[in-house]
């Protein structure tokens, strides 16, 4: 084939190369949907596994138990396995859809009321938190002296146990925060403590990102006689993103953690960290409303987390795909 | 009037402290319009110094350098020179097209003359079909050819290049020499370019100076007249013997 053969020659060398390492990859590459459906396969095949195991040790474990417990050095040593302890997966996958006595809907529907208002707290919390944390590390990114004089104490505020520093910013917030405009509410003292969980990974991650453009792309953007925010806008903050989002994925899911463990150390009414606490309470008379509130939580955890991963493709895209020098 | 003129520039690196460097000592240089002058010499002989020194991406410890008669710190704030370094250095959220767009953002041009300007350079380097693709999606030697594009999209008669090939194998190399002259030729740009290729130094410049390390220094100066380049020169006995003559030149600054 003649013609071909000249096609190729007038075609830039460069060009053709990359034609065919284009057509070698094209080969190799998986599409975003064949990825999803993977992952979530993987995803319901891990649960279901986890819900056999439960099923199973249910089982199992009873049986053993029943058989050898007045055997003498054994005795009942075994987790009891009774539905006060582990109340069965169907009767806890049921309790979603059933009215518990007292409320006026079915139960998927009150943690879903419950998980909004968490929520909402976590929400306002981390994106207060996404913004003073994003602003220490352009602090720190700015006066290096500033890193090691401020970054200890960065670090020592997360060995403050979450427990202990709930009631207090509740009191405070009941007492001393009318400087605000609003009247203050004891969710918003909820999100401060979302807002202390999520400064930190941001702040630190953060850093890094803007101080990971190479010497090279720094000195490009001085020829050009960049001024510190173009540079900022359009080097140091792109090229922070990557980093940033690895710490948004940490941090959404602990101003949920962070959220739930405020609502129950706080006492603020409404939440699923209060749900939970009132299914603990009530546990004798419906172990499964306790395990599906769990659930429930964990569902909420997960939620963020994809909604963070689903914007960190959105945003950066094909950016991490290969890094280029 | 020279695009360059370097009058007894030195440069000594955390002056007064226990690693302080004596970069360049008392360099002299002057860069004619249109000229293709080559910095070579053995690693530590300060000609990326020197280079920064041009672009007032650092500033010298004594002497003066100019850019287009004024010091070369307004130059750079004038944007009167385009850079390209070692590395392609686009940027990977950007496309190939925005990445061209990069200093003409910076100098406020409009969106529509930007997107017409990155074509026309895209079309000078011969990537036209490639506008919106990412830079992790080209070869190296592709990045490199839009590093350069981006370098001349605001058309600086002044074009400084460190080590830009210098990463890639030596096919590609050769290649994008031929590119790049093709663009200098075009263009009638004014190039300072480092290398430590001895080959690739004659085959571009039209003059060569040779640098000599601690304290870095200019040896000597080495005029190449090579007429029409084409890859058949590089087999031409005139091209070996400059070839050989800069590399006697640099053995004696090894020396």
């Amino acid at each position: 084939m003649p013609a071909t053969d000249t096609m190729a020659e007038t075609e830039d060398p460069l060009v053709r190369e990359h034609r065919l390492r284009q057509q070698a990859a094209h080969e190799t590459r998986r599409d975003t949907t064949v990825r999803i459906i993977r992952q979530t396969v993987t995803f319901v095949v891990f649960m279901g596994l986890l819900a056999a195991l439960y099923a199973g040790y249910k089982e199992v474990g009873q049986a053993i138990d029943d058989r050898q417990h007045d055997w003498p050095v054994v005795g009942s040593v075994l987790p009891r396995t009774d539905d006060l302890t582990m109340p069965p997966i169907g009767k806890i996958i049921g309790q979603f859809g059933e009215t518990p006595g007292g409320e006026d809907q079915i139960y998927v529907l009150i943690l879903l009321d419950e998980a909004l208002f968490t929520l909402r707290e976590a929400f306002a919390g981390f994106m207060v938190g996404l913004v003073i944390g994003m602003a220490i590390a352009l602090a720190l990114a700015q006066w290096r002296r500033l890193e090691q004089g401020l970054l200890p104490f960065v670090i020592a505020s997360q060995t403050i146990p979450l427990i202990a520093i709930a009631p207090i910013i509740v009191i405070w917030g009941r007492k001393n925060f009318d400087v605000f405009p609003w009247e203050w509410q004891d969710w918003m003292s909820v999100s401060i403590i979302a807002t202390y969980l999520t400064f930190f990974p941001v702040a630190v991650n953060g850093l890094r990102g803007l101080q990971s453009p190479r010497p090279e792309n720094q000195e490009l953007m001085e020829s050009y006689a960049a001024n510190w925010a173009q540079t900022l806008w359009r080097l140091r903050l792109p090229a922070s993103l990557p980093y940033l989002f690895a710490a948004l994925k940490i941090a959404a899911t602990a101003s949920i953690v962070g959220a739930i463990v405020g609502e129950i150390s706080s006492g603020v009414v409404g939440g699923l960290g209060r749900r939970i606490l009132r299914e603990a309470f009530n546990y004798t008379t419906g172990p499964d409303r306790l395990f599906a509130s769990v659930l429930g939580a964990a569902a909420l955890g997960i939620f963020v987390y994809l909604v963070v991963t689903g914007l960190e493709r959105l945003v950066v895209g094909r950016q991490d795909k290969g890094a280029t020098a | 009037m020279n695009v360059i003129e370097i009058r007894g520039a030195t440069k000594v690196f955390n002056p007064g402290k226990g690693n302080q460097v004596e970069a360049l000592a008392e360099i002299d240089l002057a860069v004619r319009p249109g000229e293709f002058v080559t910095l070579i010499g053995p690693s530590g002989c300060g000609k990326s110094t020197l280079l920064r020194l041009i672009a007032a991406l650092i500033a010298p410890s004594t002497g003066s350098v100019e850019v287009n008669a004024k010091p070369a710190e307004q130059a750079r704030l004038d944007r009167d020179y385009g850079m390209a370094f070692q590395t392609a250095g686009l940027f990977d959220w950007r496309t190939v097209s925005k990445n061209i767009e990069l200093p003409l953002e910076l100098m406020g041009w409009t969106k529509g003359d930007r997107r017409r300007r990155a074509k026309e350079m895209l079309e000078l380097v011969k990537l036209g079909e490639f506008a919106t693709h990412h830079p992790s999606e080209l070869s190296g030697g592709m990045q490199q050819r839009v590093a350069i594009a981006r370098a001349l999209s605001f058309s600086p008669a002044l074009l400084l290049m460190d080590e830009p090939f210098g990463a890639l194998d030596e096919m590609t190399r050769e290649h994008m020499q031929d590119e790049l002259l093709r663009i200098w030729k075009e263009t009638e740009t004014t190039v300072v370019f480092v290398t430590h290729s001895i080959p690739e130094a004659v085959y571009l410049s039209t003059r060569v100076v040779v640098m000599s390390p601690r304290p870095g220094n200019i040896a000597s100066v080495i005029e190449v007249d090579l007429g029409q380049r084409q890859a058949s020169v590089r087999d031409d006995p005139a091209f070996h013997t400059k070839v050989t003559e800069v590399r006697v030149a640099l053995r004696k600054v090894e020396e």
